[in-house]
C-alpha cells in the first residue's frame, strides 16, 4: 500500500462512520463563528429545540459588519449606525449568550477577522478539523489542520453533533520550487498558482501547498497561500507541520503547555505526506517564472504579472472566454491591449484575511515609509485583521509611517473586502487591494478591484497606478 | 427539509461561465438574520438597474430589460440552466436560500462550485453535472422554444425534454436518498450519537489538548 498523504491522515484521524454510500462522518474539532451565517443555524437549533454537542469546540467573534472608523466603534455595537448590521453583531452576542459560547465581542482587545484571530489565539491548531461558516476557512490549513468553509445549515449540523458529513476529496499536489526574486510575495505565489490552474482547477480536490518556496515562507505567508486555495475552487488548502509551525504554535494563548505541549509536538511531527503518498493530480511551479501579480479582471483567475498587456477577446481561444473576456473588460472599464502599470487608482485597500498580518503590515509600510500617497488617490486604507495586529503594528511604530504617509489606520475587521460596512467602492472607481476576491461588486456596487500583495497596493498608493516592486 | 421527487417546469437561461456567490445574491442583504426573502434580490446587479438596498420594495424598482429572467417567457420558470463553475465564491447559503426563494429548483450546469453544490441539497434544491456539450445543446432548445420545459425525475435520475428525450444524470446515493424524502441532515447524523461519543471518547484521549473550555 501506498503512503498516505496529509489530508488522507487528518481524514482518517477524525473518521467516525463511512457510510457504503461513500458518505462519512468527520469528527470537527473547531467551529469558528461569525454573525453572518450563523443566525439562521442559532435559529434552527432553537426551533428544533437542539443544543450544541460541545460548548468548548466552538468560538465567536464578528468581523464582517463592524465599522472601522474609530469614532464609530467606539461605541461598542450601540455605536454602529447602520441599523441591520447592528442587529446582526447584536444577534451574535445575544446567540451566544443564550448557548453558552464563547465569543471576543466587538471592543475584545482580541477582536478581529476570524480567520487572523483562530491561528493568532491559537485556538486553532496543526491535526485539527476546523469548520467556519466561511470560505475562507481554507486559511487555517497552513497550520497543518483540515479546514473548510461550510454552509450555515452545516454550522447548524456541526453544532449539534460534532460532525460534518462528508465525501473523501481527492489529493492535489501544488508545488513550487526555487527561490523568489525579491518583492515577489506569497500572494503573489498563490495568484500565479491560480492563474495556472483557474478558479475551478481544485474542485473536488483539498490542495498540500510544497516545495522549496512554500517550506521557505513564514507561517503568515503560507497563510495567505492557503486562504486563496477556495479561490482556485478547493474547499480546503493545506501544509505540511515543520519547525517553524511548531515554533508559530508554542505559547499561543489556547495552545497546550507542559505535558501536553510535547505530547501534541510528537503527534504534529508526522503531520507531512509520506515520501510515498500518491497524488491524484501534481501541479509544479518554477518560483523564477513568478513576478509580482495583478489581477485585471473580474474572477482571480482573470490575473497577470505587472509587466503584463491586458488580454484581447480577439485573441481568446474559444467562445465563452471571448465573452468572459469582453464582459470582463467592459465591467473593469480597460482596454485590451492596455499596460497593467497604465491602470489608474482611486483607492487602496489593505486588510482581509488574506493579507491584515503583521508582515503585511511591515512589508506596505516599508513600500511606504517617507513618501506620500498619491494626491489622485481618494483613499487609502491599513484595515488590521485583529486588536493584537494592531497593537502590535502599533508598538513597532508602524501606523505612525502609515499615517504619515497619507493612509487611513483603522480598527480592525472585514472591511472593504466585501464592503458590508461603510468602507466602499464607489461605481466605476479602481482600487488596488491586498484581499482576495475581485467579483462584480464585491467591494461595492460598480466597484473595479484589482488584487495584489500588500507592497504592490503600498506602492500602487504612492504613485497612483501599478508599479513593479521589483524596481521600487 | 422539503422533498425532491419529480419537478416540471420552465427552464430560464443563466448564460454565463463562473458566476459567484457574489452576483446571485450581493453581500447587503447577507445583513438578514432570516432565512427567507431572498427572491426578489436573487442577481440584484443584473435584475434592478439601481442599486438594491436591504428592506426595499423592489417592485418600483427600474428593471434591467436586457436581462433574461425579466422577460415574460421565463416568469414562472423554475429551472435553472447554466454554464461551468456555477456557484464559486463564498460559502453563504443565502445563495441557495435566494434561488429557492425565487422559485428554482433544479439547476443544470456543466460544473458546481463544491460548497454552493454541498448548500443546494440542504435547502431541496437539486444541483445537476452534464456534459458540456449537452448543457449547451439544452441551452439551444430553450432559447429557439418559448415556454421550454424540463422534467427532472429524481427518483429515475432522468431528465426529459418536451421532445421526450431522456438524459440520465448521476447524483450521490446519500443525498439523493435524503432528498427524495425531504430528510433532516441532522436527525440522520444523531441515529448515529453513540458512534460519536465513542470517538470522541477515543480522540479525546489520544489528543486531550484539543479539548477544554475557552475563556
Ligand atoms: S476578510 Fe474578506 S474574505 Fe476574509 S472573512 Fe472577511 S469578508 Fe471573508
Amino acid at each position: 500500500m501506498s503512503g498516505q498523504t496529509l489530508y488522507d491522515k487528518l481524514w482518517h484521524s477524525h473518521l467516525v462512520e463511512q457510510r457504503d454510500d461513500g458518505s462519512a462522518l468527520i469528527y470537527i474539532d473547531r467551529q469558528l463563528i461569525h454573525e453572518v451565517t450563523s443566525p439562521q443555524a442559532f435559529e434552527g437549533l432553537r426551533l428544533s429545540g437542539r443544543k450544541p454537542w460541545r460548548r468548548d469546540a466552538n468560538l465567536a467573534v464578528p468581523d464582517h459588519n463592524v465599522p472601522t472608523e474609530k469614532s464609530e466603534r467606539e461605541g461598542g455595537i450601540d455605536g454602529i449606525i447602520d441599523p441591520i448590521s447592528r442587529l446582526q453583531v447584536q444577534t451574535l452576542d445575544d446567540n451566544c449568550k443564550d448557548f453558552d459560547i464563547f465569543e471576543f465581542e466587538i471592543n475584545d482587545r482580541r477582536q478581529g477577522i476570524v480567520h487572523v484571530v483562530g491561528p493568532e489565539q491559537g485556538a486553532t491548531l496543526p491535526g485539527m478539523t476546523i469548520v467556519c461558516g466561511d470560505s475562507h476557512t481554507s486559511t487555517h490549513g497552513a497550520l497543518g489542520a483540515l479546514a473548510h468553509g461550510i454552509g450555515t445549515s452545516e454550522v447548524e449540523h456541526v453544532m449539534a453533533t460534532q460532525c460534518l458529513v462528508q465525501q473523501k476529496m481527492k489529493n492535489m499536489l501544488v508545488r513550487v520550487d526555487g527561490t523568489l526574486q525579491p518583492g515577489v510575495t506569497a500572494k503573489d505565489v498563490v495568484l500565479a498558482i491560480i492563474g495556472e490552474i483557474g478558479t475551478a482547477g481544485g474542485t473536488g480536490y483539498a490542495i498540500e501547498f510544497g516545495g522549496d518556496v512554500i517550506r521557505a515562507l513564514s507561517m503568515e505567508g503560507r497563510m495567505t497561500v492557503c486562504n486563496m486555495a477556495i479561490e482556485a475552487g478547493a474547499r480546503a488548502g493545506m501544509i505540511a507541520v515543520d519547525e517553524k509551525t511548531i515554533e508559530y504554535v508554542e505559547g499561543r494563548p489556547y495552545a497546550p503547555t507542559g505535558e501536553a505541549w510535547q505530547r501534541a509536538v510528537e503527534a504534529w511531527r508526522e503531520l507531512h505526506s509520506d515520501d510515498d503518498a500518491v497524488f491524484d493530480r501534481v501541479v509544479e511551479l518554477k518560483a523564477e517564472d513568478i513576478k509580482p501579480q495583478v489581477t485585471w479582471g473580474t474572477s482571480p483567475e482573470m490575473v497577470l504579472p505587472v509587466d503584463g498587456t491586458v488580454p484581447d477577446p480577439a485573441n481568446a481561444q474559444t467562445g465563452s472566454e471571448r465573452e468572459a473576456i469582453s464582459r470582463a473588460l467592459e465591467y473593469m472599464g480597460l482596454r485590451a491591449g492596455q499596460a497593467i502599470t497604465d491602470i489608474k487608482l482611486d483607492k487602496v485597500f489593505i486588510g482581509s484575511c488574506t493579507n491584515s498580518r503583521i508582515e503585511d503590515l511591515r512589508a506596505a509600510a516599508a513600500v511606504v515609509k517617507g513618501r506620500k500617497v498619491a494626491d489622485s488617490i481618494k483613499l487609502a486604507m491599513v484595515v488590521p485583521g485583529s486588536g493584537r495586529v494592531k497593537e502590535q503594528a502599533e508598538q513597532e511604530g508602524l501606523h505612525e509611517v502609515f499615517i504619515e504617509a497619507g493612509l487611513e489606520w483603522r480598527e480592525p475587521g472585514c472591511s472593504m473586502c466585501l464592503a458590508m460596512n461603510s468602507d466602499k467602492l464607489g461605481a466605476g472607481e479602481h482600487c488596488a487591494s491586498t484581499s482576495n476576491r475581485n467579483f462584480e461588486g464585491r467591494q461595492g456596487f460598480g466597484g473595479r478591484t484589482h488584487l495584489v500583495s500588500p507592497a504592490m497596493a503600498a506602492a500602487a498608493a504612492v504613485t497612483g497606478h501599478f508599479v513593479d516592486v521589483r524596481d521600487w | 427539509m422539503k422533498s425532491f421527487t419529480t419537478v416540471q417546469g420552465i427552464a430560464a437561461p443563466m448564460d454565463r461561465a463562473n458566476v459567484d456567490t457574489d452576483l446571485i445574491i450581493p453581500k447587503q442583504f447577507l445583513k438578514s438574520i432570516k432565512r427567507s426573502g431572498f427572491g426578489p434580490n436573487l442577481f440584484d446587479e443584473l435584475r434592478y438597474l439601481d442599486q438594491g438596498e436591504p428592506g426595499q420594495d423592489c417592485s418600483d424598482r427600474p428593471v434591467n430589460e436586457d436581462f433574461p429572467l425579466n422577460h415574460a417567457r421565463y416568469q414562472g420558470a423554475s429551472i435553472l440552466l447554466a454554464r461551468e463553475n456555477f456557484g464559486c465564491g463564498s460559502s453563504r447559503e443565502h445563495a441557495p436560500w435566494a434561488l429557492d426563494d425565487y422559485g428554482f429548483r433544479c439547476i443544470i450546469a456543466p460544473s458546481f462550485a463544491d460548497i454552493f453544490y454541498n448548500n443546494c441539497f440542504k435547502n431541496g434544491i437539486l444541483p445537476i453535472e452534464l456534459d458540456e456539450a449537452i448543457v449547451s445543446r439544452l441551452f439551444e432548445e430553450m432559447y429557439a422554444n418559448e415556454g421550454y420545459a424540463l422534467t427532472v425525475d429524481l427518483e429515475r435520475q432522468l431528465i426529459v425534454t418536451p421532445s421526450a428525450e431522456e438524459i440520465a444524470f448521476d447524483v450521490d446515493g446519500f443525498r439523493k436518498h435524503c432528498l427524495l424524502n425531504g430528510l433532516d441532515d441532522i436527525g440522520l447524523t444523531l441515529e448515529s450519537a453513540e458512534k460519536i461519543r465513542e470517538f470522541e471518547a477515543r480522540w479525546r484521549d489520544q489528543s486531550p489538548w484539543l479539548f477544554g473550555k475557552l475563556a
